[in-house]
């Protein structure tokens, strides 16, 4: 039951902060950091418990009874959540202590730290429900979070502009994801995952006809409609193609969340959801295919737009989004284990090139642009040799703990059949690609001549240890996370499925191989290029200007969603209410009006008031009714 | 007669929070003329001992009866038998709480904004009041359409003389199209009194049987009168122009307690009095309330002006209510009686948030209003609370009524009634954000600075305050629904005749 309190202390910290943070100011994070650690300490005590033996179940209450259903809440912890709760509190911990350095002093600090907790508290109730329903609302928190975080800075029309495009391209997402909420508890009469898991076998073959209501026949699989419906939240909230549009954008919040939420956390919440309805994705052999294809073309996608970006924290948050396909299209070969593992790594190592980045602009005075920086590895050393570690993991380098989980996914992706083949194929080669833009990242930032502003040039240095401190700790784990025999830990949660990629034999050596190959080649490229003839990226991308723009403009993704999408949806609201409402229906309604009102004038000519014109009326009429009674 | 619990000698309930306004006002005329201050403070605290005096009612209904409770019955006319009946249960009960927790902050809303003619404003408040939690008690057809149309002189007063530049014509459009749609419910009342055994009584009635074909000349001529109220997609003009017009209270009025009335009308009459009307004709309700809901999204979507946006979206969200009441399924009716109080509750506080902006800023803009979470971020935060709040977030009240609703939509189609919900739904969601943007960006514009100045004005306390409260009842409705569902689950599934209360069906 003690238990309970890992969600607990961070929200009771979010009540304290956000309720009292007019008096508390800038002592918020004397309440943030130790609700977070404590979450870190009992997730721990958590964690060698289910490791030691059997998960934990705590049942809250019955949140709402319609008819004979109903939806009871609770929290669950088995391996799997067991890991996500350590990976949230680790990384969370860090950021808090991180971001006390980070926004010293600025306005909104103790804000920060509430909707930060909040964020903590929606977060670990995610990963801890045992419910879809509970699932969906926590999914929902961290979405309004993401929102409220990206718009901290809300007199930046930017950051507003970014926040409100997160929360709708998110919602886009979640209604899919209500809707296969709904139909699970229509199939199933409940949403708690021991009961559907338990009734999905039976259910297999199982179709749905989604024009029975209008008299047509249009059958689907059950299960996979719902694996399907479900899978658009986690397309949504995982930024894989095509609702990745939000993610680089959300980097207008500050540093720290972006660590936390859109590399570290929330954004694998996506992965984390489909591993955790494994049972049911494993029923669907369609849906399984439609993860990985789409896992995979956004592995490709974001790796070939961070090759060009000039904006170091969009080059690693679409370096993000390429790592989310990564994890996405090992779930979907079946290799859950992989995946997570990927996800447990990436979230460390990831988490450190953000905070890397976050210590790089605050020392340059908020200067995002790589194109001023250059030479700063002198003059920010620790900065500078975690952030090539957290690179070296990013790009699969030897040892680190990015080379075992890529190399995971790739061998578990090579040996799942012809499609998996081709989606490893394409995965080496974004891996060349991921080595070459994160080795673009180190050299152009930290090496060579310095392009900074002169007058703040001068007064470069390291920040406080509050930053420096998380970066340390963070390049560890960056290595360490490789050697800690995740993937057999995990194992047992994805019944039918092997511990590593030690068990894929030849294939497996041969796919190692070539992807150490790609990762150093993509090094050795990357310093050629920018390290040994300085002048020729800008030669290349004259050469190849269509494909340079291409990748500069992000594939042109976010002007076709605004002219197919955005702004039909608005001339058509415009003149759906000018043509239709204003015009059609209000001028039927004041065209009735008009028409009683002119009956009555003219009706009213004839009560003039004059008796004469009475009494012709009256002789008229006589004589009208007495031809009229003659006639017939 | 085990649908009525009368209650014999005990406390009248109904009698005294339907009257006790009634009472205010005689307290209003006994203070001084000019005392302004004294007649709020009379208002407010006689609103306010209405709340608390129909709060007792909460504890003491017997949850598991479905029929009336707390009833009161005397002859009234005796030819033709009329009655003073009246009496609630578990779907009027959560309306009448409702209304009486609005009334006091719709006092303290006018605070400071109205000036003019107070007492008189005052007397409208209270009389509106009356007849409001009138409707909902209502257990004699008389009876009920008494209040029912005496909501409408209060209201046309309330536009029409403390409203803004173009009051006439909104005041005289709402109280047109009301009316008209009222004489038939006139018609209807007549009509079944005649068929169903010469008796008003509401009870008696909706145990008759009537023919099939009569059935479905009255389920017109009710639908005349309820789907005005709600409005329903077509007749919803009347709604976005009495809204823009009317003061703050009067605006929260319409959109939290009148527009209940045509939904508490179909619940009440159309579905259990015309079982197999409804039957017939539900694909057409169904197919009004989702263009409704799709349609009053677009609306909203096209609007510059805060009260206009609300309003549509109030059509948008009654086509929810519409939509639970007529899909006649347990989840369906439930969801809608939920919808139809957190509707109120959110969007009432949503215009107390509009009003508050206009008072200071004098406009309703959303390009004139960006950037007041600098100058005001209690009141950005109230905003933002509510906007999630009516966009149906999920933690929020609205949306458990929207879930609950989409379930049983679900469970009656599964196919394509629910990708159209989506969609529209991720219209609403859209123009809620409007208001957000609105309320976040900061771009330095003089009215940002304007409302820095007006801020902390007198008034600002009260409206913090009434915010607060509607903040209060948002969470409390959004962590637990026990309470709500506990309440008028007997009711909703056993109303007196529904022609089908399937619940869904499941695989094994």
């Amino acid at each position: 039951m003690e238990y309970a309190l890992i969600p607990l202390l961070p929200f009771a910290a979010f009540l304290i902060v956000g309720l009292g943070g007019h008096w508390i100011k800038a002592r918020a994070h004397l309440i943030a950091v130790p609700a977070v650690l404590g979450s870190f300490l009992l997730s721990v005590a958590a964690f060698r418990q289910v490791a030691g033996g059997e998960p934990i179940a705590i049942p809250l209450y019955t949140w709402l009874a319609s008819g004979d259903l109903s939806i009871q809440l609770g929290l669950a912890i088995d391996r799997l959540t067991a890991v996500m709760l350590i990976l949230v509190t680790v990384v969370s911990s860090l950021v808090h202590i991180y971001t006390i350095g980070y926004m010293h002093g600025e306005k909104g600090y103790a804000r920060f730290f509430a909707y930060f907790a909040l964020l903590t508290f929606s977060m670990l109730r995610l990963v801890m429900a045992d419910n879809l329903h509970q699932l969906f609302v926590f999914w929902e928190a961290v979405g309004l979070c993401s929102y409220l975080l990206i718009g901290h800075w809300y007199e930046r029309q930017s950051a507003c502009t970014a926040a409100t495009k997160a929360f709708l391209v998110n919602r886009v997402g979640d209604f899919g994801f209500m809707l296969g909420l709904l139909l699970v508890w229509l199939v199933f009469g409940s949403l708690e995952y021991k009961t559907v898991f338990a009734q999905a076998a039976n259910l297999s073959g199982d179709t749905t006809n989604l024009m029975e209501r209008f008299g047509g026949t249009w059958s689907v699989s059950t299960i996979t409609l719902i694996c399907l419906l479900l899978f658009t939240g986690a397309v949504g909230k995982s930024a894989q193609v095509p609702l990745h549009v939000w993610l680089p954008d959300a980097m207008e919040g500050p540093t720290p969340i972006s660590a936390l939420i859109h590399a570290a956390t929330m954004v694998t919440a996506g992965v984390f959801m489909v591993a955790r309805l494994a049972p049911l994705y494993s029923l669907s052999p369609v849906a399984m295919d439609v993860v990985a294809v789409i896992g995979a073309l956004t592995m490709v996608l974001g790796a070939t737009i961070a090759v060009t970006q000039t904006d170091i924290k969009r080059v690693v948050a679409y370096s993000t989004v390429s790592q989310l396909g990564y994890m996405m299209m090992a779930c979907g070969v079946g290799a859950y284990a992989a995946g997570m593992y990927h996800l447990l790594t990436h979230g460390a190592f990831k988490a450190l090139l953000f905070l890397g980045c976050g210590s790089v602009i605050i020392a340059l005075h908020h200067e995002q642009d790589m194109r001023h920086m250059g030479g700063l590895k002198d003059k920010l050393p620790v900065t500078y040799w975690t952030f090539v570690v957290g690179s070296l993991a990013l790009a699969g380098f030897p040892l680190t703990s990015g080379f075992f989980s890529k190399d995971d996914i790739l061998a578990s992706t090579w040996s799942s059949g012809p499609l998996g083949q081709v989606l490893a194929v394409l995965g080496l080669i974004t891996a060349l690609m991921t080595a070459f833009y994160s080795f673009r990242l180190v050299f152009v930032t930290f090496w060579g001549t310095s392009r900074v502003d002169h007058h703040l040039a001068a007064h470069i240095h390291e920040p406080s240890p509050t930053i420096t401190m998380p970066l340390i700790i963070l390049a560890v784990l960056a290595i360490v996370t490789g050697y800690l025999g995740i993937p057999a830990f995990l194992a047992p949660v994805f019944l039918n499925e092997d511990g590593g990629a030690d068990h894929h034999g030849a294939a497996g050596m041969g796919i190692m191989l070539v992807a150490t190959l790609m990762g150093l080649t993509g090094i050795a490229a990357a310093y050629l290029v920018y390290v040994k003839s300085p002048g020729l990226p800008d030669r290349l991308a004259q050469q190849w200007r269509r494909l340079y723009d291409l990748s500069l403009h992000k594939w042109y993704v976010d002007e076709a969603y605004d002219r197919s999408l955005v702004r039909p949806t608005f001339t058509a609201a415009d003149g759906l209410w000018k043509g239709v409402d204003v015009a059609v229906i209000d001028g039927a309604v004041n065209g009735v009006a008009r028409v009683v009102a002119a009956g009555g004038s003219l009706l009213r000519l004839f009560q003039s008031g004059q008796t004469q014109h009475y009494a012709l009326g009256m002789a008229l009429g006589a004589m009208v009714i007495l031809t009229v009674f003659l006639l017939f | 007669m085990n649908d009525l619990v009368l209650q014999t000698g005990a406390f009248p309930w109904i009698t005294a929070i339907v009257f006790l306004p009634i009472l205010g006002i005689l307290l209003l005329f006994a203070v001084g003329k000019s005392r302004d201050r004294a007649m709020k403070w009379i208002a407010f605290l006689v609103t306010g001992a209405d709340f608390v005096l129909s709060l007792p009612l909460w504890f003491l209904f017997d949850r598991s009866v479905p029929g009336m409770q707390f009833a009161e019955r005397t002859s009234w006319i005796s030819v033709p038998p009329i009655q003073y009946s009246v009496g609630v249960d578990g779907i009027s009960l959560p309306l009448l709480l409702m209304t009486t927790f609005l009334m006091p902050l719709c006092v303290m809303c006018s605070w400071t904004s109205i000036q003019t003619r107070v007492r008189e404003y005052l007397t409208v408040l209270l009389v509106m009041e009356t007849a409001m939690l009138g409707v909902f008690v209502a257990l004699d057809f008389v009876l009920f359409y008494i209040f029912w149309e005496a909501m409408l002189i209060p209201m046309y007063l309330l536009i029409g003389v403390w409203g803004g530049p173009n009051r006439l014509y909104a005041a005289i459009k709402f109280f047109l199209y009301t009316l008209t749609g009222s004489v038939l419910l006139l018609v209807a009342i007549l009509v079944l009194y005649f068929q169903g055994g010469h008796t008003f009584d509401i009870l008696a009635l909706t145990r008759g049987e009537y023919a099939p074909s009569l059935q479905s000349w009255l389920f017109w001529a009710l639908f005349a009168a309820f789907a005005v109220k709600v409005p329903m997609f077509p007749f919803h003009t009347w709604l976005p122009d009495a809204h823009v017009e009317a003061p703050t209270a009067g605006s929260v009025i319409l959109a939290s307690v009148l527009l209940k009335m045509g939904t508490y009308g179909f619940l009440r009459f159309s579905v259990p009095m015309l079982p197999d009307a409804t039957a017939l004709f539900t694909p057409v309700m169904v197919t009004l309330s989702v263009v409704a809901i799709i349609y009053g999204a677009y609306m909203a979507l096209a609007q510059s002006d805060l009260k206009k946006l609300i309003a549509y979206s109030s059509v948008s969200h009654m086509g929810f209510v519409t939509l639970g009441i007529f899909i006649l399924n347990a989840q369906g009716i439930e969801g809608a009686v939920m919808q139809m109080v957190n509707h109120g509750i959110t969007t009432g506080a949503l215009f107390l948030c509009v009003g508050a902006i206009y008072q200071r800023t004098h406009s309703r803009q959303i390009a004139d209003n960006t950037g007041l979470a600098g100058p005001m971020p209690r009141y950005a935060t109230l905003l933002v609370i509510f906007s999630l709040s009516s966009l149906g977030l999920p933690g929020t009240n609205s949306f458990v009524g929207e879930f609950l609703v989409l379930a049983g939509t679900f469970f009656w189609s599964k196919g394509v009634a629910a990708g159209l919900l989506s969609i529209m739904h991720a219209s609403v969601n859209q123009l809620i954000e409007q208001v957000d943007r609105g309320d976040f960006t900061v771009a330095d514009r003089a009215t940002g600075e304007r409302s820095k100045d007006r801020g902390r004005g007198a008034g600002a306390g009260t409206e913090v305050a009434s915010g607060q409260g509607s903040v209060k009842a948002v969470s409390t409705l959004a962590t637990d629904h026990r309470p709500l569902t506990t309440l008028f689950y007997p009711s909703t599934t056993h109303p007196p005749r529904t022609t089908d209360h399937s619940e869904p069906t499941r695989n094994p």
